[in-house]
């Protein structure tokens, strides 16, 4: 049973090899694609399954006991994590079949995109600090490749400033690992969770600056506030499938260290959090901001994942108030919103790759008349961007209402209005797309003189609207009955907050032991 | 001994901020390279630095003898510099790519993305 | 350079040893300095020589198969090494020992099956990378 939570790292790593092994044929490719990132939702799906039944499961790799090995562990935020990166990796890997042209899949698009599959999955699973790292860098090196495939010269211009800032952020992250190594003797997160109180008591500044360096690492992955510009001047240059999973899942993994990291070893530090709390608020503010000011469907999107990270590291700020119902809640909104965040942005990309495809543009003032076109298109469009939005009944409703019920109960009125005024901006440039792209008649000027890609048929506009009309409906049912998932969060929430079933998991952690 | 690796790991972080602040591609793949060098060292560092003996155990005992060194901060070092020598190959054929596809090693003038 | 009658001939002779070698350094590897890390690099330094002696194409005859295979091949025995301890139980990547001894190598472990796969991983990266990168420079005419 514990075996299970390898599963999520070695379904890619084989598809991956497969998939190489299959180089010389695209349509082997494909298939690998879709059937193993199929197989990688179903695993991740069962291993949750697994996590709520059973409670947190762990997995000493080789049989080496923690903290002395590395060590695998599940707890029900890793797992719903997994899961989501499944969801993605297998919405991206239909769309791709139609999306990637032939020759990004002969120079490797399918293998690197498992690669970066298990890299995310490695990331959510590990119990180890030096792991995380290892992953980062797993998922990385996918990325980068992903992100230059094709060579283009807008995609190189990008490549060169995300690989140069990750870089720095790996090299800070590093560091970070070095000086945790040195103060507690251990890398393994339960081991360090237990040790850092007697550590923090003895050297307060130099666990502040460790924090510190994590926050600043973290940060620059995640995209908060003045961290970002990485961000939106390479998240639009790719195709459009690379830039699904990246919105997806990229910065999520990096809220989701955030989340680890400040609950589970720096959990205690008061300053950190209240740092996090306003790095999020301006993180919110500046993203929707930036959206405003853009005319470019991928640019204004990227603009607001920034912005909604803002909302999920708000939940995580929110551990400064001291009442234990204050911090579940905004652990939970957090969860919920990664959640819904996850399904919904990557959707919005998808549907913004079909819109491209049709227009030929992505430049929103060229744009125009696909309402008239076609009106489910438009329909489908609004369902993700007005959950974005969080307008009820859908998932972003929710995810935004249990945060705005944890900020209001911790008396947090600037951060809350905050919050409703990145809302509210976040509806205008949704209805900003709308208008332009789908409401207003088509300019006079033939746009489609432009036009390089090939025009769609039928059947392949089906292939592209499956993974889009697939996650419409998950963003559906989360916002018609989000009793479950608010569950699965609140669980999650918990079990941060009390991580005693984790470190008893992770077991055999005997007090000191730092060599 | 401390002192002087301290100053040495200042010197590599202080070197590759400044490098990679200029405005051209191939010294900032030389910063890089040396803030990925400076963090290394820190490793080693704050593992501890001390003359002892390698952290082998005879044949039949059950742990080395007391004295050994911490074998840790090398694997993690080892880990990063096998992570950091893929990671700058890549960016160098990156920056090489850059270069065939813009024209210019300057990064002022690759902002046609920022628009 | 590729014409060079002396980097030829010394190939000939040093590309076998460098092969042989990276054999002796993967099996070495267990409890000595060595292992399929090294190894890899070694036998695609081999390979490396003979391209610089006779050039990309001919290197590629040489090695017969796509480095892509190598990788390819390479994770799946690597992976199938972590699987083995899972059938018996065992927590993944333990590793577990054949009973009986082969002649010349000892007893065969998983440990060794993960080294293997290492080996063909290194192996096929390191020679995509250089081939590759060769390749292109011999197209723009001016090797550098």
């Amino acid at each position: 049973m514990n075996q299970l939570v390898v599963m999520p790292v070695l379904i890619p790593l084989a598809c991956a090899a497969l998939s190489v092994l299959a180089s010389r044929s695209a349509r082997a490719q494909g298939i690998i694609g879709v059937v193993g990132t199929g197989a990688l939702l179903a695993a991740s799906i069962l291993l949750l399954r697994t996590v709520l039944e059973h409670g947190v499961l762990a997995l000493q790799i080789a049989g080496w006991p923690a903290p002395y090995g590395i060590t695998l562990v599940a707890d029900t935020l890793s797992a719903i994590m997994v899961v989501l990166g499944g969801i993605t990796g297998f919405a991206v890997a239909i769309y791709a079949l139609v999306d990637i042209d032939a020759d990004r899949r002969e120079a490797g698009f399918y293998p690197m995109l498992h690669v970066l599959l298990m890299g995310v999955c490695f990331s959510f699973v590990t119990g180890d600090a030096f792991n995380l790292y290892v992953c980062f860098e797993i998922m990385l090196i996918a990325s980068f490749v992903l992100l230059a495939l094709g060579g283009e010269r807008m995609q190189m211009e990008g490549a060169l400033k995300y690989v140069t800032l990750n870089l720095v952020s790996s090299a800070i992250f590093l560091s970070a690992l070095g000086v945790l190594y040195g103060l507690t003797g251990t890398l393994n997160l339960a081991h360090l969770h237990q040790l850092m109180p007697g550590v923090a008591a003895e050297h307060p500044d130099l666990v502040a600056a460790t924090a510190g360096l994590f926050l600043v690492s973290f940060g620059i992955k995640a995209g908060l506030f003045p961290l970002y510009f990485w961000l939106p001047s390479s998240y639009h240059t790719p195709p459009v499938a690379v830039s699904a999973i990246f919105a997806g899942l990229l910065t999520k993994v990096g809220v989701y260290a955030l989340i680890r990291m400040f609950t589970l070893v720096f959990g205690d530090l008061e300053g950190a959090h209240r740092l996090l709390l306003i790095l999020a608020t301006l993180t919110m503010i500046a993203g929707v901001l930036g959206a405003v000011s853009q005319y470019h469907i991928r640019r204004i999107l990227s603009f607001h994942i920034i912005s909604q990270i803002g909302y999920m590291v708000v939940g995580l700020g929110l551990m400064v108030s001291p009442d234990p119902d204050v911090r579940r809640l905004g652990l939970l909104a957090a969860v919920f919103y990664i959640a819904h965040h996850i399904i919904v942005k990557a959707n919005l990309f998808l549907i913004g790759g079909i819109v491209r495809r049709l227009r030929g543009t992505e430049e929103l003032r060229d744009m125009g008349g696909l309402y008239r076109q076609m009106p489910w298109l438009a329909a489908l469009f609004l369902v993700p961007a007005l959950s974005l939005a969080g307008i009820p009944p859908l998932s972003g409703f929710w995810a935004k209402l249990s945060l705005f019920r944890a900020g209001l109960q911790a008396g947090q009125w600037v951060v809350v209005g905050a919050a409703i005024a990145a809302g509210v901006m976040t509806l205008m440039s949704m209805i900003k797309i709308w208008n332009e792209a789908f409401w207003k008649a088509p300019p006079e000027t033939d746009a489609t003189a432009a036009i390089t890609i090939e025009p769609l048929d039928r059947g392949r506009l089906a292939v592209l609207l499956v993974p889009a009309v697939g996650l419409a409906v998950l963003t559906l049912l989360i916002g018609l009955f989000p009793g479950f998932l608010f569950d699965l969060a609140g669980r999650a929430a918990g079990e941060l907050l009390d991580p005693t079933p984790y470190l008893e998991a992770v077991g055999a952690v005997a007090t000191g032991g730092a060599p | 001994m401390l002192i002087f690796m301290a100053i040495l790991i200042g010197v590599l972080y202080s070197t590759g901020v400044y490098l990679m602040l200029r405005r051209n591609v191939v010294k900032l793949i030389f910063g890089l390279f040396l803030l990925g060098h400076a963090a290394n060292l820190l490793i080693f560092t704050v593992g501890g630095l001390v003359r002892a003996r390698p952290p082998l155990a005879a044949v039949g005992a059950d742990a080395p003898p007391p004295d050994v060194a911490d074998p840790l901060p090398q694997a993690l070092v080892l880990t990063a510099i096998v992570i950091g020598f893929a990671l700058t190959s890549f960016f160098a054929v990156l920056a090489k790519r850059v270069f065939l596809a813009t024209g210019t090693d300057d990064t002022d003038a690759l902002k046609s993305t920022e628009s | 350079m590729r014409d060079s009658l002396i980097l030829r001939t010394t190939t000939r002779v040093i590309m076998p040893l460098l092969l042989l070698f990276s054999f002796f350094e993967l099996l070495r590897g267990h409890n000595e300095p060595g292992g399929g890390f090294v190894g890899g690099l070694l036998a695609a330094g081999g390979l490396c020589l003979y391209m610089l002696a006779h050039g990309v194409d001919d290197a590629r005859r040489v090695l017969r198969v796509d480095p892509r295979v190598l990788i390819g091949v390479g994770l799946l025995l690597a992976l199938a090494a972590g699987l083995v301890p899972v059938f018996q139980g065992a927590p993944f990547l333990t590793g577990v020992w054949a009973e009986n001894k082969v002649p010349g190598i000892g007893k065969v472990s998983t440990v060794l099956l993960f080294d293997v796969g290492v080996y063909l991983v290194v192996a096929g990266t390191t020679l995509l990378m250089v081939l590759s990168l060769a390749a292109r420079d011999e197209e723009e005419d001016d090797p550098c």
